[in-house]
C-alpha cells in the first residue's frame, strides 16, 4: 500500500508547489530583502494600527466559527435525521450564499440591517453586520459538511444509550459529539480560514478600525505600494493560520472507525409534536438567515421604476442594452471555468485525500496541514505571485488556464476536508470482510470504500464547483485576458450608475444557477449511493 | 486515469505555451473598467493586421502594481488607464519607452503631463453628485462649493469613499486638500474634522456609496449628496432610458482625473504597440470612449454622444494637482486623514 501512497501523493504536491508554495514564496522574497525585512516587520508589530488590525482579525474569525455553528448544527441534525417535504430544495438553497458577490451580499445585508431596516435595527458600523454575513456565506460548510457525515452514523447508538437511562442532551455530548468530532474540526477549520482571511465582506461592511490583515494587505500594496509591509502581513497571517492548522492537525490525529449506516435506514418523518417543533423551528431559523437575504435581493431585481416587473432581466439578454458585456458570454464563461476546475480539484483533491487518509504517519499529517494553506494565505499576495513565478517555462501568467487553476486552489481544501473524514472512518472490517468474501483489493475498496466516499466527493464537488462560480479568493486578484464571467459581469454592472437592477437581476440569476448545480449534484450523489 | 492527467496537463501546458504573442498581436494591459466595442478593435485588426488581446489587472493601484512586478518580462506591450494619482509611481519605475503619437497636438495641453512616456488618452472628474428629488423632497437647496457641506442642514447627507480603497475617494480627498490648503485658518484636516462631526458616512468603495448609500438615480440608499463623476447624470440617463437626468453635479470642487497610456519597457513589438498608442488617439476610438467608460474622449476632435451633450455639466475649473505632489504625500495624507476619520 505504501508504494500507492506515494504515488499517490505526488501529484498534488507538484500541483501545490508549482500554483501555490512556488509562488507565494517568491512574491514574500520579492517584498522582503534581507535589508528591509527588520523594518518590515518591526512596522507591522509595533503599529498600533496593524496590530488592531491583527486582534480584530483573530478575534472576529472565532465569533464567526462559534456562530456558524451554533446556527449551523442544529440545521446539521435536522437535514441528518428527518425526512421532510421539500428537503432536497431547502438543502441546495444552502450552497446559495457561497457564490454570491461580497457587494451582492452587502446589498441584502445593508437592506434588512441599515439605515432602513424593516425590523428597525441598524447594524452599520458595528462588528454584527459582518458577524451575520460570515454566518450566511458559511453556514453551507457545516449544515452539509457536518451534516452529511451525521447522516450515516448509526442513530442506534444514541437510542442504545438512551434506553440506558441517558438524557438527550447527555447523548449528544458523550455519544453523539464524539462521534462527530472529526467532521466537525474538519468544517470549523474551514470557516475559521475563511473568515480569518475574509477580504470583501469585510471590505464592504467594515470600516477604518474593523478590518483583516487581508484587506490590510491590499491596501498597503494599492495605496502605498509597499509590498515590504504587505509580505511581512502576510507572513504574519500565515504562520497565525499554521498555527491554528497545527492544533487542528493535533486534534484530528485520533480516527475512529465508526458503525456506518446507510443514509436511507437512518432517516425518519418527525413524529412527536416536540420532534416536530424542533425540525419546523430549526428550518424556520435557517430560512430566515438564508432566504430573506436571497428574497431582498430577487425583489430588488424586480424592482423597477414603475412597479415589479421583468425589464432588468430583459436588459441582460438585450444586446446594446448592457453595452458591450454579453451576459450569455459570462454564463458560458463561468460554466466552463467551474467544470475544468471541479475536474482538477477532484483529481487533485482526491488523491491528496487518498494519501492523508491511508497514510498514519507524520508525512500525512503534515501534508494534511499545508493542503489547508491555499485557503489561509493571502490571496492578494498569491495574485501577485503568479505574477513573478509563473512565467517561466511556459508564461501561464496571462494563460485563461490560470483561472480555472487559481479556482481549484481554493476549492482543494474543500474536497479534501470532505472526503478525509470518510475515507478514515470506513471500517477495517468491513474491508476484510469482503476479502474473505474474495474479493480483490481493488474490488473490495470500489465496493466498501467507495459508496461511502462516493457521498463525501459529491460534498466536495458541490462545494469546489460554487468556489469556482462564485471566484472567492486569488481569482479576484489574478490578471484576467478578456473572459467575463458572471461575478465579473455583476461587479462591472455594478460599477456603473444606473445598472443595479440589472446587476441584482444577474445576481438572482448566478443563484438559480448555482441552486440547480447543487440540486442536480444531489441527485447524482443519491444515485452513487443507492448500492451501498 | 494517472495518465490521463499526465495528459491533460500536458496538453494544457502546450495549450498555454501556444499563447505566446507572436509579432502580429499586441497586448494591452488595462484595469477592469476597461470597455470597448468590439468593432472598433475589430477595425484595427483589419486595418494593420495586428490582433490585440486585452489583459484586465484589477484597478487602478493594482494595475500599477503588476506593470512593475512583472517590468523585467512584460505581460503586455501597451498599458492604458494609469491616472494622475498613480502616474509617479509608474514614472519612477521606469515602466515606459518614449513615444509621441501624432495627434498628441489634438490634445490640449492641460491633459498631457509626463513628456513622452505616457499619453493622455481621457479624463474624467470626479464631483459631488446630487439626487434631485430628495433634496427637494427636504426642501434644501443643492451646496455651491465643498464648504457648504459642513454647514448644519447637510448633516446627515453625504456619502464619501475612503481614499485608501477606492480611486474617487482619494481624487475627492485630493480635492478639499487642494481647496483649503495645508496651511492656514482653515486647513483641509479642520475640513474633514467638520465633514465627520457632521455625521459624513465612508464607504470602502464608489459601488457601496453609490448603490447602497446614495438615494439618487439608480441608488437605493438614503443620503442624497455623493462623490461621483460628473458623467454619472448622463450614464443614468443611458441605462435607465430616461428623458431627464435624476442626479446633479456641484461643479465646484471637481477633481479631474486622467488616464493614461504608455508603451511598456521590455515589448517585443514596438512598432505593433505605436500603432496601437496611434488608434488610442484616433478619433473612431475616441469617439467610442465615453458610451463605455463614462469618461471624456481627451482628443478635442472625438464627437460627445447625444446624451452627453445634453446631460452633461463640466466644471469651468475643475482641481488638480501635479502627479509628482500627489505621490510625494498620498501615504502621509491618507494616514492624517485616516487619523481624523477614525
Amino acid at each position: 500500500m505504501r508504494w500507492r501512497t506515494a504515488a499517490a501523493i505526488v501529484l498534488p504536491v507538484a500541483f501545490l508547489g508549482y500554483f501555490f508554495v512556488y509562488p507565494l514564496v517568491t512574491i514574500l522574497l520579492t517584498g522582503l530583502d534581507p535589508e528591509n525585512a527588520g523594518t518590515a516587520f518591526s512596522a507591522v508589530f509595533t503599529d498600533p494600527v496593524l496590530r488592531s488590525v491583527a486582534w480584530f482579525t483573530l478575534w472576529q474569525a472565532i465569533a464567526s466559527t462559534v456562530l456558524t455553528f451554533a446556527v449551523g448544527l442544529p440545521g446539521a441534525y435536522v437535514f441528518a435525521r428527518y425526512a421532510f417535504p421539500g428537503k432536497a430544495l431547502f438543502r441546495a438553497l444552502t450552497l446559495v450564499p457561497f457564490v454570491l458577490p461580497t457587494l451582492a451580499v452587502a446589498t441584502a445585508m445593508l437592506s434588512l440591517w441599515g439605515a432602513s431596516s424593516p425590523l428597525g435595527v441598524d447594524l452599520r458600523g458595528t462588528v454584527w453586520i459582518i458577524l451575520i454575513a460570515h454566518v450566511f456565506y458559511n453556514l453551507a460548510i457545516v449544515i452539509r459538511g457536518v451534516g452529511s457525515f451525521w447522516e450515516q452514523i448509526d442513530p442506534r447508538m444514541e437510542q442504545a444509550a438512551q434506553v440506558l437511562g441517558a438524557s438527550r442532551i447527555r447523548t449528544f455530548i458523550e455519544i453523539t459529539l464524539p462521534l462527530l468530532r472529526p467532521a466537525i474540526l474538519s468544517s470549523a477549520a474551514l470557516v475559521f480560514l475563511f473568515t480569518f482571511t475574509s477580504f470583501g465582506v469585510v471590505l464592504v461592511l467594515g470600516d477604518l478600525t474593523r478590518t483583516t490583515i487581508e484587506v490590510e494587505i491590499w491596501r498597503q500594496t494599492t495605496a502605498f505600494a509597499r509590498l515590504d509591509i504587505a509580505a511581512a502581513l502576510a507572513i504574519v497571517q500565515l504562520v497565525g493560520v499554521a498555527l491554528i492548522l497545527f492544533a487542528y492537525t493535533k486534534f484530528t490525529a485520533r480516527r475512529l472507525e465508526l458503525p456506518y449506516r446507510p443514509p436511507g435506514e437512518t432517516l425518519k418523518r418527525p413524529r412527536t409534536a416536540g420532534e416536530r417543533w424542533f425540525v419546523v423551528g430549526t428550518l424556520t431559523m435557517l430560512g430566515v438567515i438564508v432566504i430573506t437575504p436571497i428574497a431582498v435581493l430577487i425583489r430588488r431585481s424586480l424592482t423597477t421604476a414603475d412597479g415589479l416587473g421583468l425589464d432588468h432581466y430583459a436588459d441582460l439578454f438585450s444586446s446594446g442594452a448592457l453595452r458591450g458585456l454579453s451576459v450569455p458570454e459570462a454564463i458560458g464563461n463561468t460554466l466552463w471555468f467551474a467544470v475544468v476546475a471541479v475536474v482538477i480539484a477532484a483529481v487533485v483533491g482526491g488523491l491528496a485525500a487518498a494519501s492523508i487518509a491511508y497514510e498514519r504517519g507524520w508525512v500525512g499529517r503534515v501534508f494534511d496541514t499545508t493542503l489547508m494553506l491555499p485557503l489561509g494565505a493571502s490571496a492578494v499576495m498569491i495574485g501577485f505571485g503568479f505574477l513573478v513565478a509563473l512565467d517561466e517555462p511556459f508564461d501561464l501568467r496571462t494563460a485563461l488556464l490560470l483561472i480555472p487553476i487559481a479556482h481549484s486552489l481554493v476549492a482543494i481544501p474543500f474536497v479534501v476536508r470532505s472526503i478525509v473524514p470518510a475515507m478514515r472512518s470506513v471500517q477495517h472490517r468491513l474491508r476484510e470482510a469482503a476479502a474473505t468474501l474474495g474479493a480483490s483489493p481493488t474490488r473490495a475498496w470500489r465496493e466498501v470504500d467507495l459508496p461511502i466516499i462516493g457521498r463525501a466527493i459529491a460534498v466536495g464537488a458541490a462545494f469546489a464547483f460554487a468556489v469556482s462560480v462564485g471566484e472567492f479568493g486569488a481569482t479576484a486578484f489574478i490578471v484576467r485576458p478578456e473572459s467575463t464571467t458572471m461575478p465579473v459581469a455583476i461587479f462591472r454592472l455594478l460599477g456603473r450608475p444606473g445598472t443595479f437592477g440589472e446587476a441584482m437581476a444577474l445576481s438572482v440569476l448566478l443563484m438559480g444557477l448555482t441552486a440547480v448545480a447543487a440540486f442536480a449534484i444531489e441527485r447524482v450523489r443519491g444515485a452513487a449511493s443507492g448500492d451501498f | 486515469m494517472n495518465r490521463l492527467i499526465v495528459l491533460i496537463v500536458a496538453a494544457a501546458l502546450l495549450l498555454a505555451a501556444c499563447s505566446d504573442p507572436g509579432p502580429s498581436e499586441v497586448t494591452l494591459m488595462t484595469h477592469d473598467s476597461f470597455l470597448v466595442s468590439e468593432e472598433v478593435l475589430a477595425e484595427f485588426t483589419e486595418d494593420t493586421g495586428i490582433t490585440v488581446t486585452v489583459v484586465r489587472a484589477g484597478d487602478g493601484g493594482s494595475m500599477v502594481n503588476r506593470a512593475v512586478l512583472t517590468k523585467d518580462n512584460p505581460i503586455a506591450d501597451v498599458i492604458y488607464g494609469i491616472d494622475n494619482t498613480f502616474l509617479s509611481r509608474a514614472l519612477g519605475e521606469d515602466l515606459f519607452i518614449p513615444y509621441r503619437p501624432d495627434l498628441i497636438d489634438r490634445v490640449p495641453p492641460g491633459l498631457q503631463s509626463g513628456g513622452d512616456l505616457v499619453t493622455p488618452i481621457d479624463f474624467g472628474d470626479v464631483c459631488l453628485n446630487t439626487d434631485i428629488a430628495g433634496l427637494a423632497a427636504l426642501d434644501i437647496q443643492a451646496p455651491a462649493t465643498l464648504r457648504d457641506l459642513v454647514k448644519p442642514e447637510y448633516s446627515g447627507l453625504l456619502v464619501v469613499q475612503d481614499p485608501s480603497t477606492s480611486t474617487p475617494g482619494l481624487a475627492f480627498l485630493l480635492a478639499t486638500i487642494e481647496t483649503f490648503g495645508e496651511d492656514g485658518d482653515y486647513t483641509w484636516r479642520d475640513f474633514w474634522a467638520d465633514l465627520v462631526a457632521n455625521d459624513v458616512r465612508i464607504t470602502s468603495g464608489w459601488e457601496e456609496a453609490y448603490n447602497l448609500e446614495f438615494s439618487g438615480g439608480s441608488g437605493a440608499g438614503t443620503r442624497p449628496l455623493v462623490v461621483s463623476y460628473a458623467s454619472s447624470p448622463p450614464a443614468e440617463v443611458f441605462f435607465g432610458e430616461l428623458d431627464e437626468a435624476p442626479t446633479g453635479v456641484v461643479t465646484e470642487g471637481c477633481f479631474r482625473q486622467i488616464e493614461y497610456a504608455g508603451i511598456l519597457a521590455g515589448t517585443e513589438n514596438e512598432a505593433g504597440a505605436r500603432q496601437l498608442m496611434d488608434y488610442l488617439l484616433s478619433v473612431r476610438f475616441q469617439e467610442d470612449i465615453p458610451l463605455n467608460m463614462f469618461v471624456f474622449p481627451a482628443n478635442q476632435d472625438a464627437a460627445l454622444p447625444e446624451v452627453f451633450v445634453k446631460h452633461t455639466t463640466l466644471p469651468d475649473e475643475p482641481v488638480t494637482m501635479t502627479p509628482d505632489r500627489i505621490d510625494e504625500n498620498r501615504e502621509r495624507w491618507i494616514e492624517e486623514w485616516a487619523a481624523i476619520v477614525r
